[in-house]
């Protein structure tokens, strides 16, 4: 993996942080999550791997770019950190949270839940392999009973 | 004013130097008819806004090419924050050229933002672009051309046209066919220069 762009969330903040301290990776900052589809097409055109770091609400801002994916059989790594999901105690959160897998459903796009700890490495692992093995587009979510819901 | 269509061909004597995304509708008849459709040219044909992060992905993750995108001003207002992430990491092998005819050309000549008052390079410059100009004239693109072999990257070139059509060229409008091609080239690339 060489590029992890991202738009900040707080479930992403400490990947993110080890992607720029790491010697072969690079955290490229976005100002919109559909950047990063756009951008992590770029990278595979000259064979190398990026992954899109969003809030679930980022993915909102994805589905007329993620065309690359189904159009163009672009292989699509997201790792989307929820909200508006088990816990959630902001109202604004709650439409865009529990549309996120229609959305991407919607785009071809599969994704792989992460609830508990123990989902975590497998889950991780079988995104990567539908990605870069499987050519497909795929979103790993991680949920907020994984994360836990922010305090206000 | 200038002819969208004698642009490229102005500023990109050598083409083939360059790795090449184009925005979608006139930029990719117009990069495609310079090219010849080059395998290292991935035209887009929907997904607007994302000449720009394409380049940028692509530029980040191959440092020792020179990368250049060809867009409209339409498609690069779509996703104007994408100048932003251009300027942060600062991939010193990016150019943008956009080919600003103020209008949505498309879908039917609508005008755009920059018929009215914005001026594209002063977002890029304010975006954090180190160079930035525009053109309006032939003596303007043998600047701009000079601009794009010498000026620091990543670089910006806004290109005032005249309304009117694009290259003409048929290009493939199979996304998927177009990145297998791009992809073969790139490797086939590599390989010639460790020879």
């Amino acid at each position: 993996m060489s590029l992890f762009a991202y738009v900040p969330d707080a479930g992403n903040r400490a990947l993110v942080d080890l992607a720029d301290a790491h010697n072969d990776t690079r955290a490229v900052l976005l100002s919109s999550e559909q950047e990063g589809i756009a951008l992590a097409a770029g990278a595979d055109l000259v064979g190398a791997r990026a992954v899109v770091c969003m809030q679930s609400s980022g993915v909102g801002n994805c589905p007329n770019m993620l065309s690359l994916v189904r159009g163009g059989g672009f292989p699509m790594l997201l790792i989307v950190t929820m909200r508006g999901d088990y816990g959630e105690m902001n109202p604004w959160q709650y439409p865009m949270g529990q549309a996120v897998g229609p959305v991407l459903e919607a785009m071809g796009v599969l994704t792989y839940r992460v609830d508990a700890d123990a989902d975590l490495e497998p889950a991780a692992q079988a995104a990567v392999d539908a990605a870069w093995r499987g050519g497909q587009g795929v979103a790993l979510v991680l949920s907020q009973k994984f994360l836990g819901a922010k305090p206000f | 004013m200038l002819d969208r269509r004698e642009v490229l061909g102005a500023l990109f004597p050598d083409p083939g130097a360059y790795l090449m995304v184009a925005g979608l509708a006139g930029s990719a008849r117009d990069a495609a008819a310079l090219t010849g459709e080059a395998d290292t040219l991935f035209a887009f044909g929907g997904a607007m806004g994302g000449a720009v992060p394409m380049g940028l992905g692509m530029a980040l993750a191959a440092p020792d090419r020179k990368v250049a995108v060809v867009t409209g001003d339409g498609e690069l207002l779509m996703n104007a924050g994408a100048l932003a992430s251009v300027a942060s990491t600062m991939p010193e092998n990016l150019s943008i050229v956009c080919i600003d005819n103020g209008r949505h050309g498309e879908t039917g000549g609508q005008l755009g933002h920059t018929a009215r008052r914005t001026d594209l390079a002063g977002m890029a410059e304010g975006a954090g672009l180190p160079s930035a100009m525009t053109v309006s004239d032939a003596a303007g693109l043998g600047e701009a051309a000079a601009f794009l072999e010498e000026a620091p990257g990543p670089r910006f070139v806004c290109v005032r046209v005249a309304p009117g059509p694009p290259a003409e060229y048929k290009r493939n409008w199979d996304p998927a066919e177009c990145r297998l091609r791009f992809r073969r080239a790139w490797r086939e690339s590599r390989t010639a220069r460790r020879g």
